[in-house]
Protein backbone atom coordinates (compact mmCIF):
# COMPACT_ATOMS: atom_id res chain seq x y z
CA UNK A 1 0.00 0.00 0.00
CA UNK A 2 2.97 2.02 1.02
CA UNK A 3 4.20 1.79 -2.46
CA UNK A 4 1.91 2.87 -4.64
CA UNK A 5 1.35 6.58 -4.06
CA UNK A 6 2.21 8.32 -7.15
CA UNK A 7 1.72 11.77 -6.18
CA UNK A 8 3.43 13.21 -3.20
CA UNK A 9 3.85 16.86 -1.75
CA UNK A 10 5.89 19.26 -2.52
CA UNK A 11 9.38 21.08 -1.20
CA UNK A 12 7.55 24.28 -0.69
CA UNK A 13 4.34 22.81 1.42
CA UNK A 14 6.66 20.06 3.45
CA UNK A 15 9.08 23.05 4.19
CA UNK A 16 6.28 25.13 5.47
CA UNK A 17 4.72 22.24 7.28
CA UNK A 18 8.37 21.82 8.69
CA UNK A 19 8.53 25.68 9.31
CA UNK A 20 4.80 25.69 11.04
CA UNK A 21 4.05 28.65 8.71
CA UNK A 22 0.94 27.17 6.88
CA UNK A 23 -2.39 27.29 7.62
CA UNK A 24 -3.98 24.65 9.73
CA UNK A 25 -6.43 23.45 7.07
CA UNK A 26 -3.15 22.73 4.87
CA UNK A 27 -1.26 21.29 8.30
CA UNK A 28 -3.89 18.24 8.56
CA UNK A 29 -4.01 17.68 4.47
CA UNK A 30 0.21 17.48 5.03
CA UNK A 31 -0.05 15.09 8.38
CA UNK A 32 -2.87 13.29 6.76
CA UNK A 33 -0.97 12.37 3.33
CA UNK A 34 2.26 11.52 5.94
CA UNK A 35 0.22 8.93 7.69
CA UNK A 36 0.03 6.98 4.52
CA UNK A 37 3.53 7.72 2.79
CA UNK A 38 6.64 6.96 4.35
CA UNK A 39 8.49 8.99 1.25
CA UNK A 40 7.14 12.47 2.49
CA UNK A 41 7.84 11.44 6.17
CA UNK A 42 11.54 10.90 5.22
CA UNK A 43 11.58 14.14 3.33
CA UNK A 44 9.55 16.05 6.27
CA UNK A 45 11.89 14.78 8.87
CA UNK A 46 14.90 16.32 6.49
CA UNK A 47 13.06 19.76 6.77
CA UNK A 48 12.30 18.98 10.42
CA UNK A 49 16.40 18.53 10.87
CA UNK A 50 16.92 21.71 8.99
CA UNK A 51 14.67 23.51 11.79
CA UNK A 52 17.62 21.31 14.19
CA UNK A 53 20.51 22.98 12.33
CA UNK A 54 18.13 26.78 12.47
CA UNK A 55 17.37 26.14 16.48
CA UNK A 56 21.39 24.65 17.24
CA UNK A 57 22.76 27.88 15.91
CA UNK A 58 20.44 30.35 17.81
CA UNK A 59 22.55 32.08 20.08
CA UNK A 60 21.93 31.83 23.63
CA UNK A 61 19.10 34.09 25.33
CA UNK A 62 19.65 33.36 28.81
CA UNK A 63 16.66 31.90 31.17
CA UNK A 64 15.32 33.11 34.40
CA UNK A 65 17.24 32.18 37.38
CA UNK A 66 15.04 29.46 38.44
CA UNK A 67 13.80 28.15 35.57
CA UNK A 68 15.04 24.58 35.61
CA UNK A 69 13.47 24.45 38.98
CA UNK A 70 10.16 25.78 37.62
CA UNK A 71 10.40 23.38 35.17
CA UNK A 72 10.90 20.44 37.19
CA UNK A 73 7.68 21.65 39.19
CA UNK A 74 5.82 21.51 35.91
CA UNK A 75 7.42 17.87 35.26
CA UNK A 76 6.14 16.81 38.76
CA UNK A 77 2.69 18.63 38.63
CA UNK A 78 1.98 17.51 34.95
CA UNK A 79 0.52 14.17 33.44
CA UNK A 80 2.90 11.16 34.22
CA UNK A 81 0.94 8.56 32.24
CA UNK A 82 3.35 8.16 29.85
CA UNK A 83 1.64 8.69 26.13
CA UNK A 84 0.38 5.83 23.77
CA UNK A 85 1.35 6.23 20.24
CA UNK A 86 -1.64 7.45 18.06
CA UNK A 87 -2.14 5.14 15.72
CA UNK A 88 -5.70 4.47 13.44
CA UNK A 89 -7.22 0.76 14.22
CA UNK A 90 -6.60 -1.50 11.64
CA UNK A 91 -8.90 -0.94 8.18
CA UNK A 92 -9.69 2.83 9.02
CA UNK A 93 -10.16 4.94 6.21
CA UNK A 94 -8.73 7.95 8.02
CA UNK A 95 -5.57 8.46 9.34
CA UNK A 96 -5.66 9.64 13.20
CA UNK A 97 -4.78 13.56 12.45
CA UNK A 98 -7.66 13.35 10.67
CA UNK A 99 -9.80 11.22 12.89
CA UNK A 100 -9.11 13.59 15.48
CA UNK A 101 -10.66 16.33 13.40
CA UNK A 102 -13.96 14.24 12.40
CA UNK A 103 -14.34 12.42 16.04
CA UNK A 104 -13.80 9.31 14.26
CA UNK A 105 -13.90 7.35 10.75
CA UNK A 106 -15.92 7.65 8.05
CA UNK A 107 -18.93 6.66 9.29
CA UNK A 108 -18.68 9.50 11.61
CA UNK A 109 -18.93 12.13 9.10
CA UNK A 110 -21.49 14.51 8.93
CA UNK A 111 -22.56 14.97 5.21
CA UNK A 112 -24.11 17.67 3.44
CA UNK A 113 -25.36 17.46 0.41
CA UNK A 114 -23.91 19.73 -2.45
CA UNK A 115 -26.08 18.60 -5.45
CA UNK A 116 -25.48 15.90 -8.37
CA UNK A 117 -24.47 13.30 -5.71
CA UNK A 118 -21.89 15.46 -4.34
CA UNK A 119 -21.62 15.74 -0.30
CA UNK A 120 -19.36 17.92 1.46
CA UNK A 121 -18.26 18.05 5.55
CA UNK A 122 -16.55 21.23 6.16
CA UNK A 123 -13.86 20.50 9.07
CA UNK A 124 -13.32 23.36 11.68
CA UNK A 125 -9.86 24.83 11.62
CA UNK A 126 -8.28 28.64 11.45
CA UNK A 127 -9.71 30.96 9.16
CA UNK A 128 -6.61 31.75 6.55
CA UNK A 129 -7.61 28.48 4.93
CA UNK A 130 -10.47 26.05 4.63
CA UNK A 131 -10.47 22.00 4.47
CA UNK A 132 -13.56 19.78 3.77
CA UNK A 133 -14.28 16.46 3.25
CA UNK A 134 -16.21 15.98 -0.23
CA UNK A 135 -17.52 12.63 -1.62
CA UNK A 136 -18.41 12.23 -5.27
CA UNK A 137 -20.23 9.49 -6.27
CA UNK A 138 -18.39 6.53 -8.48
CA UNK A 139 -18.65 7.95 -12.21
CA UNK A 140 -19.66 11.60 -10.98
CA UNK A 141 -18.07 14.84 -12.16
CA UNK A 142 -16.86 17.36 -9.78
CA UNK A 143 -17.79 20.68 -10.88
CA UNK A 144 -15.47 22.39 -13.75
CA UNK A 145 -13.56 24.73 -11.38
CA UNK A 146 -10.07 27.32 -11.73
CA UNK A 147 -8.67 28.06 -8.53
CA UNK A 148 -7.30 30.93 -7.00
CA UNK A 149 -4.70 30.51 -4.28
CA UNK A 150 -3.50 26.71 -3.45
CA UNK A 151 -5.67 23.76 -3.33
CA UNK A 152 -4.59 20.42 -2.35
CA UNK A 153 -6.48 17.38 -2.31
CA UNK A 154 -6.13 13.96 -1.23
CA UNK A 155 -8.11 10.67 -1.95
CA UNK A 156 -8.92 8.36 0.57
CA UNK A 157 -11.14 6.45 -0.97
CA UNK A 158 -11.74 5.74 -4.28
CA UNK A 159 -10.10 7.30 -6.93
CA UNK A 160 -10.24 10.29 -9.64
CA UNK A 161 -9.12 11.03 -12.76
CA UNK A 162 -8.66 14.44 -14.18
CA UNK A 163 -7.32 14.90 -18.09
CA UNK A 164 -3.99 14.21 -17.20
CA UNK A 165 -3.69 11.73 -14.23
CA UNK A 166 -4.99 9.37 -12.10
CA UNK A 167 -5.04 9.40 -8.37
CA UNK A 168 -5.93 6.92 -5.55
CA UNK A 169 -5.68 6.64 -1.83
CA UNK A 170 -3.15 8.57 -0.57
CA UNK A 171 -1.84 10.31 -3.54
CA UNK A 172 -2.63 14.23 -3.05
CA UNK A 173 -3.07 16.78 -6.25
CA UNK A 174 -1.19 20.53 -5.59
CA UNK A 175 -3.35 22.72 -7.84
CA UNK A 176 -2.40 26.98 -8.27
CA UNK A 177 -4.78 28.92 -10.07
CA UNK A 178 -3.20 27.62 -13.80
CA UNK A 179 -4.34 24.80 -13.09
CA UNK A 180 -8.28 23.81 -15.16
CA UNK A 181 -9.53 20.60 -14.52
CA UNK A 182 -12.56 18.51 -14.28
CA UNK A 183 -12.08 15.22 -12.05
CA UNK A 184 -13.91 12.51 -12.63
CA UNK A 185 -14.67 9.71 -9.91
CA UNK A 186 -14.12 6.28 -11.65
CA UNK A 187 -16.54 3.80 -11.88
CA UNK A 188 -16.65 1.77 -8.96
CA UNK A 189 -17.20 2.93 -5.99
CA UNK A 190 -17.71 6.87 -4.34
CA UNK A 191 -14.49 8.97 -4.46
CA UNK A 192 -13.51 10.28 -0.68
CA UNK A 193 -11.31 13.04 -0.74
CA UNK A 194 -9.72 15.78 2.03
CA UNK A 195 -9.59 19.07 -0.61
CA UNK A 196 -7.81 22.54 1.48
CA UNK A 197 -7.58 25.62 -0.02
CA UNK A 198 -6.83 29.11 0.71
CA UNK A 199 -9.18 31.00 -1.36
CA UNK A 200 -12.95 30.41 -1.76
CA UNK A 201 -13.16 27.68 -5.28
CA UNK A 202 -14.96 29.92 -8.31
CA UNK A 203 -16.73 28.03 -9.96
CA UNK A 204 -17.39 28.37 -14.46
CA UNK A 205 -21.18 27.22 -14.16
CA UNK A 206 -23.46 29.83 -13.34
CA UNK A 207 -25.39 28.29 -10.50
CA UNK A 208 -22.49 26.76 -8.14
CA UNK A 209 -20.95 30.39 -8.19
CA UNK A 210 -24.74 31.81 -6.85
CA UNK A 211 -25.06 28.99 -4.08
CA UNK A 212 -21.67 29.39 -3.09
CA UNK A 213 -21.88 31.55 -0.67
CA UNK A 214 -24.54 29.80 0.99
CA UNK A 215 -22.21 26.47 0.72
CA UNK A 216 -19.35 27.74 3.11
CA UNK A 217 -17.18 26.66 0.40
CA UNK B 1 33.75 16.73 6.21
CA UNK B 2 35.34 14.23 8.69
CA UNK B 3 38.65 14.63 7.99
CA UNK B 4 40.09 11.11 8.23
CA UNK B 5 38.87 7.71 9.18
CA UNK B 6 40.21 7.49 12.71
CA UNK B 7 38.21 10.04 13.88
CA UNK B 8 34.93 8.17 12.17
CA UNK B 9 36.21 5.33 14.20
CA UNK B 10 36.40 7.30 17.88
CA UNK B 11 33.08 8.99 17.36
CA UNK B 12 31.79 5.66 16.56
CA UNK B 13 32.61 3.74 19.87
CA UNK B 14 32.43 7.00 22.04
CA UNK B 15 28.51 7.46 20.30
CA UNK B 16 28.26 3.70 20.82
CA UNK B 17 28.79 4.01 24.84
CA UNK B 18 26.77 7.06 25.24
CA UNK B 19 23.99 5.85 23.84
CA UNK B 20 24.28 2.23 25.52
CA UNK B 21 26.59 3.02 28.51
CA UNK B 22 24.45 2.23 31.40
CA UNK B 23 25.23 3.43 34.67
CA UNK B 24 27.84 6.48 34.59
CA UNK B 25 27.28 9.34 31.81
CA UNK B 26 29.89 7.26 30.05
CA UNK B 27 31.98 9.31 28.32
CA UNK B 28 33.08 12.68 26.26
CA UNK B 29 32.71 16.44 28.42
CA UNK B 30 34.91 18.88 26.99
CA UNK B 31 37.94 19.10 28.26
CA UNK B 32 39.09 22.27 31.24
CA UNK B 33 41.58 23.19 28.54
CA UNK B 34 38.93 23.53 26.28
CA UNK B 35 39.10 20.93 23.66
CA UNK B 36 35.61 20.38 22.48
CA UNK B 37 34.52 17.16 21.11
CA UNK B 38 33.42 16.79 17.75
CA UNK B 39 29.89 18.13 16.75
CA UNK B 40 29.03 14.22 16.36
CA UNK B 41 30.37 13.13 19.71
CA UNK B 42 27.79 16.02 21.33
CA UNK B 43 24.80 14.79 19.44
CA UNK B 44 25.25 10.89 20.11
CA UNK B 45 25.71 11.89 23.62
CA UNK B 46 22.73 14.23 24.23
CA UNK B 47 20.88 10.78 22.51
CA UNK B 48 22.52 9.00 25.47
CA UNK B 49 20.80 11.74 27.63
CA UNK B 50 17.25 11.79 26.44
CA UNK B 51 17.22 7.77 26.77
CA UNK B 52 18.69 8.12 30.94
CA UNK B 53 15.75 10.16 30.96
CA UNK B 54 13.07 7.64 29.69
CA UNK B 55 14.78 4.73 31.31
CA UNK B 56 15.54 6.46 34.50
CA UNK B 57 13.91 9.46 35.03
CA UNK B 58 17.58 10.83 35.53
CA UNK B 59 17.06 14.51 36.23
CA UNK B 60 20.82 15.52 36.49
CA UNK B 61 20.82 14.09 32.48
CA UNK B 62 17.83 16.46 32.07
CA UNK B 63 19.92 19.26 33.59
CA UNK B 64 22.42 19.31 31.41
CA UNK B 65 19.99 19.10 28.44
CA UNK B 66 18.10 21.98 29.70
CA UNK B 67 21.19 24.14 30.35
CA UNK B 68 22.15 23.70 26.57
CA UNK B 69 19.06 23.61 24.77
CA UNK B 70 16.50 26.18 27.01
CA UNK B 71 18.48 29.40 25.78
CA UNK B 72 18.62 28.73 22.31
CA UNK B 73 14.95 27.45 22.50
CA UNK B 74 13.87 30.62 24.17
CA UNK B 75 16.01 32.41 21.95
CA UNK B 76 14.33 30.65 18.82
CA UNK B 77 10.87 31.54 20.31
CA UNK B 78 12.14 34.99 20.78
CA UNK B 79 13.25 35.46 17.19
CA UNK B 80 9.55 34.23 15.96
CA UNK B 81 8.46 37.24 17.39
CA UNK B 82 7.47 36.11 21.27
CA UNK B 83 7.81 38.42 23.85
CA UNK B 84 10.71 37.67 26.39
CA UNK B 85 7.78 36.38 28.57
CA UNK B 86 5.80 33.97 26.78
CA UNK B 87 9.38 32.89 25.47
CA UNK B 88 10.57 31.56 28.88
CA UNK B 89 6.84 30.52 29.80
CA UNK B 90 6.90 28.08 26.44
CA UNK B 91 10.49 27.05 26.48
CA UNK B 92 9.56 25.92 30.06
CA UNK B 93 6.78 24.21 28.91
CA UNK B 94 8.75 22.73 25.75
CA UNK B 95 11.30 21.55 28.15
CA UNK B 96 8.67 19.51 30.23
CA UNK B 97 7.24 18.17 26.85
CA UNK B 98 10.88 17.02 26.59
CA UNK B 99 10.56 14.81 29.60
CA UNK B 100 7.50 13.56 29.40
CA UNK B 101 7.69 12.29 25.59
CA UNK B 102 11.61 11.17 25.88
CA UNK B 103 9.73 7.66 25.37
CA UNK B 104 8.43 8.96 21.85
CA UNK B 105 12.38 9.90 20.94
CA UNK B 106 13.37 8.12 17.67
CA UNK B 107 17.79 8.63 17.23
CA UNK B 108 17.24 6.83 13.63
CA UNK B 109 15.13 9.36 12.66
CA UNK B 110 16.46 12.66 14.12
CA UNK B 111 19.09 14.51 16.54
CA UNK B 112 18.18 15.50 19.55
CA UNK B 113 17.85 19.35 18.01
CA UNK B 114 16.00 18.19 15.63
CA UNK B 115 13.42 16.43 17.94
CA UNK B 116 13.25 20.01 20.72
CA UNK B 117 12.71 22.00 17.55
CA UNK B 118 9.48 20.21 16.56
CA UNK B 119 8.84 20.35 20.13
CA UNK B 120 9.10 24.51 19.80
CA UNK B 121 7.72 24.70 16.77
CA UNK B 122 4.27 23.27 17.99
CA UNK B 123 4.41 25.20 21.19
CA UNK B 124 5.30 28.56 19.02
CA UNK B 125 1.95 27.41 16.70
CA UNK B 126 0.15 26.84 19.90
CA UNK B 127 0.81 30.18 21.48
CA UNK B 128 1.54 32.52 19.09
CA UNK B 129 -0.85 31.70 16.22
CA UNK B 130 -3.58 30.03 18.34
CA UNK B 131 -4.67 27.42 16.28
CA UNK B 132 -4.18 23.11 16.43
CA UNK B 133 -1.43 21.49 14.79
CA UNK B 134 -2.44 18.02 13.45
CA UNK B 135 0.78 16.15 13.61
CA UNK B 136 1.06 12.55 10.97
CA UNK B 137 0.06 9.37 13.14
CA UNK B 138 3.03 7.89 14.59
CA UNK B 139 4.54 5.25 13.54
CA UNK B 140 2.55 1.82 14.60
CA UNK B 141 5.48 0.09 16.78
CA UNK B 142 7.19 3.37 18.77
CA UNK B 143 10.84 3.90 18.25
CA UNK B 144 12.74 0.58 19.12
CA UNK B 145 13.73 0.14 22.20
CA UNK B 146 17.54 -0.59 21.34
CA UNK B 147 17.86 0.47 18.09
CA UNK B 148 20.71 -0.14 15.97
CA UNK B 149 24.07 2.22 16.96
CA UNK B 150 25.27 2.47 13.59
CA UNK B 151 21.79 3.78 12.53
CA UNK B 152 21.82 6.17 15.25
CA UNK B 153 25.02 7.66 14.32
CA UNK B 154 25.05 7.66 10.65
CA UNK B 155 21.75 9.90 11.43
CA UNK B 156 23.75 12.30 13.98
CA UNK B 157 26.38 12.54 11.16
CA UNK B 158 24.41 13.20 8.85
CA UNK B 159 22.49 16.00 10.38
CA UNK B 160 26.42 17.87 11.33
CA UNK B 161 26.61 17.62 7.52
CA UNK B 162 23.49 18.87 7.00
CA UNK B 163 24.80 21.71 9.36
CA UNK B 164 27.58 22.40 7.48
CA UNK B 165 25.86 22.34 4.56
CA UNK B 166 23.77 25.56 5.73
CA UNK B 167 26.63 27.50 7.34
CA UNK B 168 28.48 27.17 3.65
CA UNK B 169 25.89 28.44 1.94
CA UNK B 170 25.79 32.02 0.42
CA UNK B 171 24.70 34.42 3.44
CA UNK B 172 21.59 35.62 2.03
CA UNK B 173 20.42 31.95 0.97
CA UNK B 174 21.20 31.15 4.60
CA UNK B 175 19.42 33.99 5.97
CA UNK B 176 16.43 33.02 3.89
CA UNK B 177 16.26 29.56 5.07
CA UNK B 178 16.73 30.73 9.05
CA UNK B 179 13.69 33.69 8.06
CA UNK B 180 11.88 30.49 7.61
CA UNK B 181 11.92 28.51 9.95
CA UNK B 182 11.32 31.78 12.31
CA UNK B 183 7.92 31.48 10.72
CA UNK B 184 8.99 34.89 8.86
CA UNK B 185 8.12 33.38 5.16
CA UNK B 186 4.88 31.88 3.84
CA UNK B 187 5.15 28.91 1.75
CA UNK B 188 4.61 30.32 -1.25
CA UNK B 189 7.48 32.70 -0.16
CA UNK B 190 9.83 29.66 0.29
CA UNK B 191 11.50 28.63 -2.67
CA UNK B 192 11.43 25.32 -3.24
CA UNK B 193 15.42 25.24 -4.23
CA UNK B 194 16.30 26.04 -1.05
CA UNK B 195 20.38 24.97 -2.09
CA UNK B 196 20.78 22.74 0.89
CA UNK B 197 21.38 19.04 0.32
CA UNK B 198 18.80 16.89 1.71
CA UNK B 199 18.87 14.20 -0.83
CA UNK B 200 21.24 11.96 1.52
CA UNK B 201 19.60 12.75 5.09
CA UNK B 202 16.73 12.05 3.02
CA UNK B 203 17.46 8.53 1.88
CA UNK B 204 19.15 7.97 5.41
CA UNK B 205 15.70 8.72 6.88
CA UNK B 206 13.53 6.05 4.37
CA UNK B 207 15.60 3.41 4.74
CA UNK B 208 15.30 3.61 8.81
CA UNK B 209 11.50 3.38 8.23
CA UNK B 210 11.98 0.79 5.58
CA UNK B 211 14.02 -1.56 8.25
CA UNK B 212 11.58 -1.11 10.64
CA UNK B 213 8.57 -1.64 8.53
CA UNK B 214 10.11 -5.05 7.45
CA UNK B 215 11.42 -5.92 10.96
CA UNK B 216 7.85 -5.47 12.38
CA UNK B 217 5.65 -7.27 9.31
Amino acid sequence: MMTTIKHHLTDDILMGYSAGTLPEAFDLVVATHVSLCDECRARMDSFDAVGGVVLEDCAETAMSEDSLAATMALIENGDSVAQAPRVASKGSVFPSPLQEYVNGDLDAVKWRGLGGGVKQAVLKTSKDASVRLLRIPAGAKMPDHGHRGTEMTLVLKGAFRDEDDRFARGDVEIADEHLHHTPIAEEGEDCICLAATDAPLKFNAFIPRIAQPFLGI
Amino acid sequence: MLTNQSTVQEVDASAYVAFYGAEEPAVIRAEPNGNLMSAEETKAEWVGHVRRIHEKQDQAAFAELFRHFAPRVKAFLMKSGASESLAEECTQEAMATLWRKAHLFDPTRASVATWIFTIARNRRIDALRKQRRPEPEDLPWGPEAEPAADDVIALQQETSQLADALAQLPEKQRELVEKAYFGDLSHSQIAAETGLPLGTIKSRIRLALERLRHTLK
